[in-house]
């Protein structure tokens, strides 16, 4: 006997919702991040690897949160990191930093504190002067957002 | 009277890899809050920071209203010699800013 037709819809329905949920990337950037990130990328397009951002992912207050974004390179003559950017997906406005690094740097590490208006997406991108593009994005949740109201 | 802190780690060696730290006082006023009549106070940040050793590049970077007040930022070295780094904040109104301190490599 077959099984009813609504219990298969059902269950093939289950496993397609598990399967979108397996498939999903671990971090889909928004939209706003994603113009955000071409227009500093230009043509190419970035690989999440390499990068870490590190940031709490339950920031208490966002009118000054820590982050540090690190990336995997030598900081050799031959290979370094060039340049580290941060863009927000929720703040007036995308950019948050920019950074310019060289081989004197010797380690591709910076931190800085920064702002956050609500619960978000961030994204750090680093340059590496063989020209490629690498990405790591975090969703935050913040319980005081920074006072963009006054 | 602007006021900052840095830390360059003392005892430092030549070819050593250092963590160096800077904070600057203000207030990064982000030009998105408005005061207490309605109107929005004008932006006033710090857009500008770069860090050099006796004139060749260590580190710069550019700062947009999400940076917090007091910007702080930490960023990499390795240790070229002795000598001196100079630290630049360049920001709205003009504003600008430079320290430096002498590094004693062994």
């Amino acid at each position: 006997m077959n099984p009813p037709r609504s219990a298969i819809d059902r269950r093939s329905l289950l496993a397609a919702g598990a399967l979108a949920l397996l498939l999903r990337p671990a971090h889909a950037l928004s939209p706003e991040l994603q113009a955000a990130v071409r227009a500093w990328a230009g043509g190419t397009l970035p690989r999440e690897a390499r990068v870490l951002l590190d940031i709490a992912p339950l920031v208490e207050n966002g009118n000054v949160v820590p982050i540090r974004i690190s990336v995997d390179s030598p900081m050799t003559a031959d290979s370094f990191v060039q340049e580290i950017v941060v863009f927000n997906e929720r703040n007036p406005q995308r950019d948050v930093a920019r950074f310019t690094l060289g081989p004197a740097s010797g380690r591709a590490e910076v931190a800085t504190r920064i702002r956050l208006a609500t619960s978000q997406q961030l994204v750090a991108l680093a340059r590496l002067n063989d020209g490629s593009l690498w990405s790591h994005s975090v969703d935050v949740v913040v319980t005081l957002a920074a006072c963009i109201e006054g | 009277m602007t006021r900052t802190l840095i830390h360059v780690p003392a005892n430092t060696r030549r070819g050593e890899v250092i963590e160096i730290r800077v904070t600057l006082a203000h207030a990064m006023e982000t030009g998105y809050r408005p005061d207490s009549e309605g109107r929005l106070l004008p932006r006033d940040i710090v857009t500008q920071f770069s860090c050099s050793f006796e004139g060749q590049p260590v580190f710069s970077a550019q700062l947009y209203p999400a940076i917090a007040a007091n910007p702080y930022l930490a960023f990499s070295w390795r240790v070229a010699g002795s000598g001196t780094l100079s630290f630049r904040w360049e920001g709205d109104n003009g504003f600008q800013h430079t320290e430096t301190v002498v590094v004693q490599a062994t």
